[in-house]
């Protein structure tokens, strides 16, 4: 059974200001206990550094550490753990492609392709190598709905890349991946497909190999775990062929004043000491994503996001413009919503006085809010620790802003 | 905990003072705030040194709203001289609030453009 009160019990912040709204999960989410009890168990009982030690506490470092590798392969369905590497975050794992294949592959009049709906940090990569390379730009644009336009005759053999979010962190748009990938692939066989998923794999259960795509990148923090880590998965076929992305410690073989030889991938990708508590504590976030159950996640997300909207739109009616799917069922945990005459900040500065958590900006997605015609969005965002009366506080820091903003 | 949107800041922000264009200034600036979208254009006009007419124009929150009347209203009549002088400190006297660092931009950004467009004035 899915009880949120139960699961509050599991995070320590709640304990530490238990009036706290938290609707800002897209930022960044919550951590419960058990993660936060395993990166204490590291420093306190084997904090040693990994691969190198001969010794047991450094031995028990590295198993644990290639345990998570396993457990984040298994839970997104890799063929092998080889294909899981540790980054610092999305954004350099995205970066970690654009560098070490992208370069190699986009020649001049070459087309990489991607959303209008992007987070900067699988944009501002894209266009920086477009822009070196010589490439087109070339942007998918977005509907009413929030879903994307795919025009016929889009993608061509001249499409080498496909950068695309799964989960749009402001629109909230859960997008058809696996069909838009397919429908490139038919385009150009060899197109190299990269998939955002920093705002899908906290709510969607994913399976790279039906995805169909070549690389995912995700965050650790967005996901129940630790900050400071991230992941990429690729496909071993390819990874074999990219080049190293940073040089130095641990990714290499053998190293002579002439030459150096690299490790096979993934150590081949992971240069200097990782994270390692971090990675060992992401297993934990897992287990405990596991264990409640996607389909559970999605049931109630669902649901809150649904009340959200439908007393948002009660309350205000014309007054509130919200961006995105009218069904919440096509949407991740994500509301970005404008009050007709409000300030976005002056919105989240009233909710913090209450103690509600949500953000105030153009949540890194500048040319989104561009396309949109607005200079920022208020974003509220749920997950599994919020409920019901988290969404009747949020309405009711809303009416007192619209009250003491626009009365005369 | 205490509200920054004291009295002063909502009046201003409903009915905001030297608000708008004027037509022939002798000098203008403009600034964007690209984190909030807040934007903000001061107006002057300069006669013998001192401010004679000042209007401000753009959107943005009630803090950066009653920051810009707050300013406008202070340096009329005063000279450029004096006016170029004016830190941050001063506006934050003049708002009377205290601001976390996440909205310090919003409360001074009324002040940047405002000594760009008394700078450039001859
Ligand atoms: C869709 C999307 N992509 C990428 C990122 C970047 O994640 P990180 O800051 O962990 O690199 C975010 C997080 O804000 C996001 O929402």
């Amino acid at each position: 059974m899915f009880s949120v009160n139960k699961i509050k019990k599991d995070f320590p912040v709640f304990k530490n200001h238990p009036k706290l709204v938290y609707l800002d999960s897209a930022a960044t989410s919550l951590k419960p206990r058990g993660v936060i009890v395993k990166l204490v168990e590291y420093y306190e009982k084997y904090p040693a550094n990994v691969f190198r030690g001969i010794y047991k506490i450094s031995e028990k470092a590295t198993e644990e550490l290639e345990e998570t590798r396993k457990i984040v392969a298994d839970f997104i369905g890799a063929k092998t753990p080889k294909e899981v590497i540790f980054t610092r975050n999305t954004t350099e794992s995205i970066n970690l492609v654009s560098y070490a294949l992208g370069e190699k592959i986009l020649r001049k009049g070459d087309e990489v392709a991607l959303s209008i709906a992007e987070h900067h940090s699988n944009f501002v990569p894209w266009q920086q190598l477009a822009k070196k390379n010589g490439a087109v730009f070339k942007i998918i644009d977005v509907n009413e709905d929030g879903k994307l336009i795919i025009k016929k005759g889009f993608f061509s053999r001249k499409t080498k890349i496909l950068a695309l979010t799964y989960v749009s962190n402001v629109l909230g748009t859960i997008n058809p991946i696996k069909e838009i990938i397919k429908l490139a692939k038919s385009e150009n066989p060899g197109i190299i497909t990269v998939i955002d998923a920093a705002q899908a794999i906290p709510h969607l259960k994913i399976d790279v190999k039906k995805l169909g795509a070549d690389f995912l990148a995700f965050s650790s923090h967005k996901m129940l775990g630790p900050t400071g880590l991230g992941i990429l998965w690729g496909k071993e076929k390819i990874l074999q062929e990219m080049k190293p992305f940073n040089f130095g410690g641990e990714m290499v073989e053998e190293v002579s004043i002439k030459k150096t030889t690299f490790k096979e991938p993934p150590l081949k990708f992971e240069a200097g000491t990782p994270d390692i508590a971090g990675i060992i504590a992401l297993k934990e976030a897992i287990r405990y994503l596991s264990k409640i159950g996607f389909k559970n996640i999605r049931r109630h997300e669902i649901e809150i996001t649904r009340y959200a909207m439908e007393r948002m739109l009660k309350e205000f009616g014309e007054r509130i413009k919200i961006f995105g799917p009218k069904d919440p069922r096509d949407r991740g945990g994500i509301i970005s919503f404008a009050l007709s005459g409000l300030h976005p900040h002056d919105v989240a500065q009233i909710l913090d006085e209450k103690n509600i958590c949500v953000r105030a900006g153009h949540h890194c997605a500048i040319p989104l809010h561009k396309r949109l015609g607005v200079p920022a969005t208020t974003r509220a965002s749920f997950y599994i620790y919020n409920d019901k009366k988290d969404i009747d506080k949020l309405i009711l820091g809303l009416k007192k802003a619209w009250i003491l903003f626009t009365k005369k | 905990m205490d509200s920054i949107y004291k009295e002063i800041i909502l009046e201003y922000y409903k009915n905001p003072k030297n608000y708008g264009r004027i037509k022939k200034p002798t000098s203008s600036a403009f600034l964007a705030n690209p984190l909030c979208g807040d934007k903000i254009r001061i107006d002057v006009i300069l006669k013998k040194g001192k401010v004679r007419e000042i209007k401000f124009s753009g959107d943005g929150c009630a803090i950066s709203q009653a920051s810009a009347s707050l300013l406008t209203e202070y340096s009329k009549q005063k000279k450029a001289t004096i006016l170029k002088k004016i830190g941050p400190k001063k506006v934050l006297q003049m708002l009377g609030i205290k601001i976390g660092p996440a909205r310090l931009k919003c409360a001074l950004l009324p002040l940047e453009v405002f000594k760009k467009a008394i700078s450039k004035t001859p």
